[in-house]
């Protein structure tokens, strides 16, 4: 009733491939679809929200293709990534529409769950067009959830939310996900969800490239070694200090200066400073050469 | 068609036009032709053709098309720009009841703001209830049905909508329709005029088309181009990743 199936799904944009051969299926529980900006996490949740149609492959949810399929929406809710919704309606007028558009024999019922549900009720009264980003962002969960839908898809729920926000939203969908539903989010920051228990779907250019486990993936995030490019006045000694520090586990000359691998992120950043005044070296730069999220996904990938 | 009217999305959509400050400058070419109308009237002018060359030229290929450009492209295109059709389009409601639903929003506040107007100014014209009053009302009406099913299937094909659709009321509407003939059959000025001349009787107006003509193209236009919108928007995509 509640489970999404991709396989083989693919989508390209011209000639350009945006979701290669995918396949999956997603339960009951939260699932996190991850991965670098671009990598093709929106086309996936577009396409299993059915706004958009698979180029090659199938995909249904609870059974059913979603595309071109209204019906779908009876047992599916969507939050979208865009922050537009009817901004001249008060928090409660969009809600109910919303309600009144699925046609519910209690509108007013379930109206007041869902706003409850997410904790707006005090601002319900209140326009849109007044609302912070985070409270935008529950007012649309509010409206997804509002058919009490069995599949809850979110793009980038966590985007402009505040810490405190983002842990409710986090016990939020943990309290779905519990309640036997099946909640799918997409997010381009691993450490954003580090709360959230579930699994995790990665995806990188395209493609699956691994599921798993959250808690398996951030030990790995944590005990991963970060990578920094250095130039000196003295490359050379300043390598020798430096491989003498625990943090560091590994040194490189190169011809673009020193390459040096650490354990410690924080560790290495205190001690480089601290070292290289006490021998006299100036340091020209330092550049932490592998945070692109790119890198740290394919160093998951990798472990 | 009563079966395919959302009162939901009516309200939503009414709201949400009304809201937007574009909103304020939808009646502007109506005051601008009540403003001129007056003018005229002041000034008593020379030639005895005016009211059908201020209401029937001006009025139906600048102040109604305008207009209906302006509402017609709001109810749908502008949400369909800024995202928020989202919303309305991941519930179960019909596609074609969105598109009908909007379609009669945008046609019944043309006709509040340019066929209302344009009656005020046909009695200040004319010097009361004429058959010349009467007839341009009556055009009026039917004019802004059909410009905004018009409208409103641009909306839902192009997210160019008010460029795409001002090019076709200043060349199609503007040029072609005034200038060849045989474009006449195709110009919704055209039907509008026609439709008012059988009312009002008038040849200053240049009606080219007779009421049938008119009538029954306007059906067909106003039908197939809801068709149109329909099915579009029934296969609406959201872009995915910045690629």
């Amino acid at each position: 009733m509640s489970t999404i199936e991709l396989t083989g799904v693919s989508h390209w944009y011209g000639n350009v491939v945006a979701v290669n051969d995918v396949t999956m299926t997603i339960g009951p529980g939260v699932t996190g679809l991850l991965g670098p900006n671009g990598a093709g996490k929106s086309t996936i949740l577009h396409m299993i929200s059915g706004f958009l149609e698979p180029s090659r492959g199938t995909l249904t949810v609870g059974g059913a293709p979603s595309w071109h399929n209204p019906g779908i929406y009876r047992t599916l809710g969507l939050v979208p990534e865009r922050d537009s919704v009817y901004a001249v309606l008060t928090g409660l007028e969009f809600v109910r529409a919303t309600a009144k558009l699925h046609k519910l024999a209690d509108a007013d019922g379930a109206v007041g769950r869902a706003i409850a549900m997410v904790d707006m009720a005090a601002a319900a009264d209140r326009r849109i067009s007044t609302y912070s980003k985070g409270m935008r962002q529950r007012i649309k969960v509010a409206a997804a959830l509002v058919h009490d839908p069995q599949v809850l898809l979110l793009d980038e729920p966590f985007n402009g939310m505040d810490p405190r926000q983002r842990l409710h939203m986090m016990d939020l969908l943990d309290k779905l996900g519990a309640e036997g539903r099946t909640i799918l989010f997409s997010s381009h920051i691993l450490e954003e969800v580090e709360r959230l228990s579930g699994t995790i779907q990665v995806v990188v250019a395209g493609r699956l490239a691994a599921s798993g486990d959250f808690r398996a993936i951030r030990r790995l995030m944590t005990s991963r070694p970060h990578v920094f490019m250095v130039r000196s006045s003295d490359d050379r000694l300043l390598g020798a200090t430096l491989i003498g520090r625990p943090a560091v586990t590994g040194v490189e000359l190169t011809a673009k200066g020193l390459q040096v691998r650490a354990s410690d992120y924080g560790a290495f950043c205190r001690e480089v400073a601290v070292l290289s005044r006490e021998h006299g070296i100036r340091l020209l730069e330092l550049l932490p050469a592998d945070e692109s999220l790119e890198s740290v996904f394919s160093y998951l990938l990798a472990s | 068609m009563s079966g395919l009217f959302n009162g939901t999305v009516a309200s939503i959509t009414l709201r949400a036009t009304m809201g937007r400050r574009r909103a304020l400058i939808f009646a502007l070419p109506s005051v601008i032709l009540i403003l001129v109308t007056l003018a005229l009237k002041a000034a008593g002018s020379a030639s005895p053709n005016w009211p059908s060359v201020i209401l029937g030229t001006f009025g139906f290929t600048v102040v109604l098309p305008l207009t209906a450009l302006i509402i017609g492209t709001s109810v749908l295109g502008a949400e369909i720009d800024d995202g928020s059709i989202i919303h309305l389009l991941a519930t179960p409601v019909r596609r074609s009841s969105v598109i009908v639903t909007k379609f009669v929003v945008a046609a019944g506040l043309t006709m509040l703001l340019v066929a209302v107007p344009m009656l005020v100014a046909g009695l200040i014209a004319t010097g009361g209830a004429t058959k010349l009053a009467i007839g341009l009302f009556v055009g009026a009406l039917a004019g802004s049905v059909i410009y905004n099913a018009l409208f409103v299937m641009i909306s839902a094909v192009t997210t160019r909508a008010i460029a795409v659709g001002l090019l076709y009321v200043l060349f199609w509407e503007g040029l072609l329709g005034n200038l060849v003939s045989g474009a006449r059959e195709l110009s919704i000025g055209h039907y509008s005029l026609g439709i008012a001349n059988s009312i009002a009787h008038d040849a200053t107006l240049h009606a080219g088309l007779s009421l049938t003509t008119a009538v029954v193209m306007g059906a067909i236009v106003t039908v197939a181009t809801l068709t149109v919108a329909a099915r579009r928007l029934a296969h609406f995509s959201l872009r995915g990743d910045a690629l």
